[in-house]
């Protein structure tokens, strides 16, 4: 494996994501602050007034206009970064659905926030949830590490000419965006070497002409027509089709990385620890993830068959892959950071289930939901959850399906 | 609209438009048409700029004007604006 | 601002291939359409083209079809500026880089529903931030692709779908936003106002709007007979009509130097030739309902007016 000049710098999540962005050297960002991605970008204007970087840096004066500029810049050919949280995500909704599909590979860092109302500035994964359905790939990353690289992976997974589409990369609000870490960092080189030159697929224009797909006045070309009932559906298939080679693509960017990192995260979509032999599993996105592989740690030292599936890639769903690692298991619970309001929990329970429903033999799936709006919550507490499953596991009694961690009731 | 439309893997992503519109003949939209006076034109070009469908040209040899009533919609704009009167809107009695 | 002016003849442009293609689904004498062949004869070299949702957009650009023979880019309603921002950064980006040798001139066009009220928003950012490009609103003063309905930019008397002329109250009772002004304070260097009927001076602004390194802003009335409830041949007689009655001026400002553009300053000169604004509203249905003598008082009370900013506009003018 190659080391490259390895060296440790101190950065906090969303330091560690503005550097991956400064070693890619994109051509475009066009962002607007909020807590807690504010340090992404102040990080990143930093490089740009010291001359570090060869970007145009365009402080929009919305996040509508942010995700739009990247947008446009993206389908003008250029490498282009965003990054945003909560309301702003929430205010981009509109546009990010015209991104995946105008199939700009928009690279966006989530420091993932609570939605109002009320306000709440803390992390949990209501914003990168609610957009489950815009045709983004998304990942959730586990350490401000894990930040860093997802970022550089973003770019190589979604300029994949059969993927094309923009991937959002969540990390936890002020647990990951705003806590110090060691980050190993790769050299530029190796960043630049790994990413390459953007490669744009081929489209036929109105000349009758095969052409890189780029507003280019050599090659002019339409973007974003209207398309009637007669057309749009097929769109919408080919960015499905977009997704399902992702499924892919981050595996094999994964190994990729790893090469050139000595680090990879599962196999790019789901991160399996001790799960070979478990009986009772929690499925988590996100930061919780480490805590939890503490308690799977401490359980196992006293006997007790404990795993964590450790969810990375949201979308495309890895449905083979939770199927197969989630079937032998006596009891599932799912951690949700979010809620769907009458929807019989949240999304990774849903998603989860969803996935096993076609085994011939599946685990009782039971769904915690915590976190929400930054509410704390103790190993002590997360213990609870695998304690509740060794019950299940016991009685084959699931009881309450959904259930609440940390709230006062 | 094509009767033969295209399935998913045969067109290009992103809504990129294959074809120019002036594979889409507009001119069967009107209900009159122009009819220049050859005689009266003094060739100002007014027509031409003011065309809402591109369908009046100059032809520099001969120095005259010519309708492409294949994309002319009828409206008029012509005829109306035209400073030496030379432009008559009649029914459209032709076919297709 | 090039010290040099383009000089042009109507042959010139006439055997200037069209940019802006024939068979798109624009209404038979739509006056935006007029507008969008003129600002694409005035271009001088490379351009790309962003435009907001609306008229405009939807008819050039029906899947599988397209009327835009240069690069052409739609995302949404309220962005076309934020659009342009993007591309004129990937190009600065590119140009850094030495990827990108030659100057693109980007143009962003908007209806007035993409521009006076969704679209403020990411045009005034893209103004404040110095985005070299040009803005041209084409305004047929509502929301016409969706029907009618009432937009910033509609005249006060004027009915639509969302204002209609009741029993009781008259049509739209606010008064036209002064989006030119608006744009004039963001301090850009070149604002300017136009008409298609006065096509040569409306294709000179556009060329001069490209020239300026920086953003440029062009307002054009482009009359909509659907939504006027006019008569489809006259929609550039209106224009005209809009100049000679002082509804819509002409004029241009460099730097925030007013001047009155040859047309206005023709009435300005000459005022027994501006006409009075029953003139401009016969005809159009959407001011029918303001020739009752329930509501005719309104017509008086827009004439005053009419001329108080024509007064406003002589004074801010320079005088030449």
């Amino acid at each position: 494996m190659a080391q490259q000049n390895k060296k440790t710098l101190a950065f906090n999540g969303d330091e560690a994501v503005a550097f991956a962005v400064k070693q890619c050297n994109v051509d475009v960002v066009a962002a607007y602050p909020i807590t807690p991605q504010t340090i992404i970008v102040e990080k990143f204007s930093e490089y740009v007034a010291n001359g570090e970087v060869q970007t145009q840096f365009v402080c929009t004066e919305s996040e509508h206009s942010a995700i739009t500029a990247s947008l446009s810049a993206s389908t003008t050919g250029a490498r282009t970064f965003t990054a945003s949280a909560s309301a702003g995500l929430a205010l981009m909704h509109e546009m990010l659905f015209v991104t995946s599909g105008s199939r700009a590979p928009v690279v966006m860092a989530i420091a993932n926030r609570a939605l109002s109302a009320p306000l709440n500035i803390h992390g949990d994964h209501s914003d990168s949830m609610a957009q489950r359905d815009s045709g983004w790939i998304q990942l959730y990353v586990e350490n401000a590490q894990e930040a860093y690289d997802s970022i550089i992976q973003a770019y190589k997974i979604a300029e994949s000419c059969d993927v094309s589409l923009p991937i959002m990369v969540g990390l936890d609000g002020f647990t990951l965006s705003h806590s110090l870490e060691n980050v190993d960092i790769l050299s530029d080189e190796a960043v630049t070497d790994f990413i390459g030159e953007r490669q744009l697929p081929q489209v036929l224009t109105h000349e009758g002409k095969s052409v890189p797909f780029k507003l280019d006045p050599k090659n002019p070309m339409t973007m974003g027509p209207v398309a009637f009932q007669n057309y749009y559906f097929e769109f919408k298939r080919q960015q499905e089709e977009g997704m399902k080679n992702a499924l892919k693509r981050i595996q094999e960017v994964n190994s990729e990385f790893a090469k050139i990192s000595g680090r990879c995260y599962g196999n790019g979509l789901i991160d399996k620890y001790k799960l070979e032999d478990a009986e009772v599993i929690v499925v988590c996105a996100g930061s919780t993830s480490g805590t939890l592989k503490v308690i799977v740690d401490e359980l196992r030292a006293c006997g007790v068959k404990a795993g964590l599936l450790r969810l990375r890639t949201f979308r495309p769903l890895p449905v083979e892959d939770l199927k197969n690692a989630l079937k032998n298991a006596k009891a599932v619970a799912v951690m949700d950071k979010s809620m769907s309001f009458g929807g019989f929990g949240g999304a990774i329970f849903h998603e989860v289930r969803h996935s096993l429903y076609d085994s011939p033999v599946h685990p009782p799936v039971i769904n915690y939901i915590y976190g929400l709006g930054g509410r704390d919550y103790s190993p002590s507490e997360l213990r609870i959850v695998f304690d509740d499953l060794a019950e299940i596991a016991k009685t084959g009694d699931t009881g309450k399906q959904v259930r609440y961690l940390g709230l006062r009731e | 609209m094509s009767s033969k439309d295209k399935t998913w893997k045969e067109i290009s992503i992103a809504g990129v438009c294959p074809k120019s519109s002036e594979s889409f003949k507009t001119g069967d939209w009107k209900t009159y048409m122009p009819i220049l006076d050859t005689e009266k034109c003094i060739v100002c070009l007014t027509c031409v700029m003011l065309c809402p469908d591109g369908a009046i040209n100059w032809i520099p040899d001969t120095n005259k004007i010519s309708f492409d009533y294949t994309f002319c919609k009828g409206c008029g704009i012509c005829a109306n604006e035209c400073p030496a009167k030379a432009l008559t809107m009649k029914i459209d009695n032709t076919e297709g | 601002m090039t010290t040099q002016e383009w000089k042009f003849t109507s042959k010139d442009i006439a055997v200037k291939p069209d940019l802006f293609l024939s068979g798109h689904r624009a209404c038979a004498g739509c006056g935006p359409a007029t507008v969008m062949r003129l600002i694409m004869k005035a271009t001088r070299g490379p351009t790309i083209v962003t435009q907001a949702t609306g008229c405009m957009e939807v008819v050039s650009s029906i899947y599988p079809y397209t009327s835009w023979n240069v690069p052409w880019l739609h995302t949404a309603f309220e962005n076309a500026a934020a659009n342009a921002a993007g591309i004129e950064a990937a190009i600065k980006a590119m140009q850094r880089k030495g990827k990108l040798k030659e100057h693109i001139d980007v143009i962003a066009i908007a209806g007035d529903g993409g521009t006076f009220d969704i679209g403020l928003q990411s045009l005034s950012g893209a103004v404040e931030r110095g985005h070299d490009f040009l803005f041209v609103l084409y305004d047929n003063e509502g929301y016409m692709n969706t029907g009618i309905q009432r937009s910033g930019g509609t005249p006060s008397g004027a009915a639509t779908t969302t204002t209609p002329a009741g029993s009781v109250i008259p049509g739209k009772l606010e008064r036209k936003k002064p989006i030119t002004e608006i744009m004039l304070a963001h301090g850009m260097e070149y604002v300017a106002t136009a008409t298609p009927y006065y096509w040569k001076d409306m294709i000179t602004k556009v060329r001069k709007g490209l020239e300026v390194d920086g953003p440029a802003f062009l307002h054009v009335f482009a009359p909509c007979p659907r939504g006027w409830r006019s008569d489809q041949a006259k929609t550039m007689e209106y224009t005209k009509l809009a100049v000679e009655t002082c509804i819509f001026p002409v004029w241009e400002a460099v730097n925030g130097k007013k001047q009155l553009s040859t047309p206005s300053k023709v009435i300005a000169l000459a005022p027994q030739k501006k006409k009075p604004i029953k003139d401009y509203f016969k005809g159009q249905g959407r001011f029918r309902h303001l020739f009752t003598p329930k509501n005719i008082h309104v017509i008086d009370e827009l004439q005053r007016l009419t001329d108080e900013n024509w007064k406003k506009l002589l004074q801010n003018c320079e005088s030449k």
